[in-house]
């Protein structure tokens, strides 16, 4: 990785409320003469950098060796016998004896369907919650009705509560639903909203002045049609923010599909990386198409990461501090 | 707030005040209210409120999913009591945490200060943070790689040293500890980032006053630092510790709770007996458990720390 891309260059719209005053520079106190300190600090620093690559090298490496050499050279920091066929393995576009030969199965990991897989269910999660509960926070921070403060607090106590405990009357519900192995199912608990995006999006939504709002119903729009024509053009930034940190949950859930979604038709990528594994206990697995997989389902997230890194990275630490 | 020109609707001279627009529109705005929330109402009832007190209820149930439950009272929990699987799991759980959010809060705070200090590169940021993008079972199925006995690389280095091998994830002793640490690696760029949005907040006029008065690096760290970050120190704590407590994919994907129970941590085990055992009752009793233990957490977190309370004001 070389770079991250900067979209815009001064994002504040970001946080949904006046981030804290964000000093321009680290303190510089005296010269900036390379004292030893600072030496040693920077030396610090790349360590925990080398600590944090390392293993990205490492998997690469390894997707891109010969499972059959991996043994004899385990230790080589370059790919053993460098080949792309653990990744041709992973696609699916090699021959049975070519991946044979390689240390591979032969049986295809059916990459391809397990990808659109999750590209769908991560899908469908963005897009419903995002929208929904935009207009759940539009209510609750635009409009006035009985009872609005009492039910928010309800909505954010759901916070508190581990997702494993709501997870196995869920379980039982989409079982009951006839939802098993179904996308529905997969997507359902995600789909309409979840504490955190209504809440993210409340606090945005509280800053936009009332003026707007009160000259567009003077003029006699309607509520949905100031919500779609005015409220989401505004907040476009804060939904774009959101909406990558819901992809990116998504993407990495594991234990919901795990129990609702086991079938290959619907079964998502973590599950079956995870499922190569343990189909493998005892075995040497094969390494490096398992590499390679893990490669390929990282990196879509490197892909966020290098398009909306400071978007990102400012999203994250707005929402520690709420 | 700016507007893009042609969404702003020409503004009305008309002073139309608010109690002039007639008796209902306050109603009305009760019901548009209504349409609005319909869609996370329905979510929030079917899939947070109703499974809660459906997993409470449950929790007083002996249920195999195949016959109705039947209602059994405290049993389940008094055989949580003596069910030394769950006290086995309780322990397993908490020495993960302590192990995790020990190395994770210390490094991460360090790793804090150093960026404050000497960067305010985004692209360094973007690498610190790279670990916590990744999926959870990918970072696991790499470190089960790379932590492999026979030919994983910490192991060549470890035997090149001349330490000899060690069964990192295949050990009672050593499972839980490397659990710990593969998760210290994929939270310490998150936690630390956390951290760092709180130094920002720190003004300097305070640090330029300790500097004219001559205090050394550790003393300004630990007499200005660490006191003004207390508040952002004692959210990520209680934000990390609750995360921590529900480590469930690495040892799904690495371990499975074993070896002999060694790593059978509290969600492992409440998954076991729910989706392997169908023993629904005693499964939500435990995810009960489990929540007062996080409540009771949280609260006693925050008043320790006095989090709500700034020494900046």
């Amino acid at each position: 990785m070389t770079s991250i891309p900067i979209a815009e260059p001064t994002d504040t719209s970001t946080a949904a409320r006046p981030a804290p005053a964000v000093t321009p520079s680290a303190p510089r106190r005296g010269s900036r003469r390379w004292r030893p300190g600072r030496v040693l600090a920077w030396v610090a620093l790349g360590t925990v950098l080398g600590a944090t690559l390392f293993p990205f090298w490492w998997v690469v490496r390894t997707g891109l060796s010969n499972t059959k050499e991996l043994t004899t050279n385990a230790g080589s920091f370059l790919p053993v016998d460098l080949t792309l066929g653990a990744f041709r393995r992973v696609l699916g576009v090699a021959t049975t004896e070519d991946a044979v030969a390689q240390g591979g199965s032969g049986a295809s990991l059916n990459f391809w369907l397990f990808l659109r897989n999750s590209v769908v269910v991560a899908t469908l999660i963005t897009a419903g919650q995002v929208f929904f509960s935009a207009m759940a926070a539009y209510a609750f921070a635009r409009l006035r009705w009985p009872g609005r403060d009492a039910v928010f607090f309800l909505f954010l106590t759901a916070l508190m509560i581990p997702p494993i405990f709501t997870m196995i009357p869920n379980f039982v519900l989409i079982k009951q639903l006839g939802l098993l192995n179904t996308f529905a199912g997969v997507v359902a608990p995600y789909f309409f909203m979840t504490p955190f995006a209504v809440f993210f999006m409340r606090q945005f939504l509280l800053g936009i002045s009332h003026e707007v709002e009160e000259a567009a119903l003077i003029d006699g729009a309607g509520r949905f049609r100031i919500f779609s024509r005015i409220i989401l053009p505004i907040s476009s930034a804060p939904l774009a923010t959101l909406a990558i940190l819901t992809y990116l949950q998504a993407w990495n859930e594991y234990m919901w599909p795990l129990v609702v979604g086991q079938r290959e038709d619907v079964r998502v990528l973590t599950v079956a990386l995870a499922l190569v594994r343990q189909q493998t206990p005892q075995g040497s697995p094969d390494w490096a198409g398992l590499m390679a997989g893990t490669v390929l389902a990282a990196l879509p997230v490197v892909l966020l990461l290098l398009v909306f890194g400071r978007r990102l990275i400012n999203s994250i630490q707005f929402t520690g501090l709420k | 707030m700016r507007l893009p020109g042609s969404t702003v609707p020409p503004v009305a001279v008309r002073p139309t005040p608010r109690t002039a627009r007639g008796a209902g529109w306050r109603q009305r705005e009760g019901l548009a209210a209504m349409a609005f929330l319909a869609p996370a109402a329905l979510g929030f009832g079917a899939f947070f409120l109703w499974p809660t007190l459906r997993a409470l209820y449950l929790s007083l149930t002996d249920w195999d999913l195949l016959s109705p439950p039947t209602l059994i009272g405290f049993d389940n929990y008094v055989r949580l009591a003596q069910d030394p699987l769950f006290w086995n799991a309780l322990g397993v759980t908490a020495e993960y945490v302590v192990l995790n959010i020990g190395s994770q809060t210390i490094l991460a705070l360090g790793l804090a200060v150093l960026l404050h200090r000497l960067t305010r590169s985004m692209v360094i940021r973007g690498i610190v943070l790279l670990p916590y993008l990744i999926p959870n079972v990918v970072v696991a199925l790499i470190f089960l790689w790379m932590l492999d006995f026979n030919l994983g690389v910490s192991n060549e280095v470890l035997e090149w040293l001349g330490v000899g091998r060690i069964p990192f994830l295949s050990s009672e002793t050593w499972a839980i500890p490397t659990i710990a640490g593969i998760n210290t690696w994929r939270y310490l760029g998150h936690t630390a980032l956390l951290i760092f949005a709180g130094l920002q907040a720190i003004p300097r006029e305070v640090y330029e006053a300790a500097a004219i008065d001559g205090g050394s690096e550790w003393r300004i760290f630990t007499r200005i630092t660490v006191p003004l970050l207390r508040p952002v120190l004692a959210l990520v704590l209680v934000l990390t510790m609750i995360g921590s407590f529900q480590i469930f994919d690495t040892v799904a994907v690495t371990t499975r709770g074993g070896p002999e129970n060694a790593t059978r941590v509290l969600y492992y085990y409440v998954f076991e007996r729910a989706f392997n055992q169908y023993d629904f009752g005693y499964a939500a009793a435990i995810c009960t458990v489990l929540m007062f233990i996080l409540a009771a957490i949280t609260f006693v977190q925050l008043r320790l720390m006095r989090a709500n309370q700034s020494d900046l004001s």
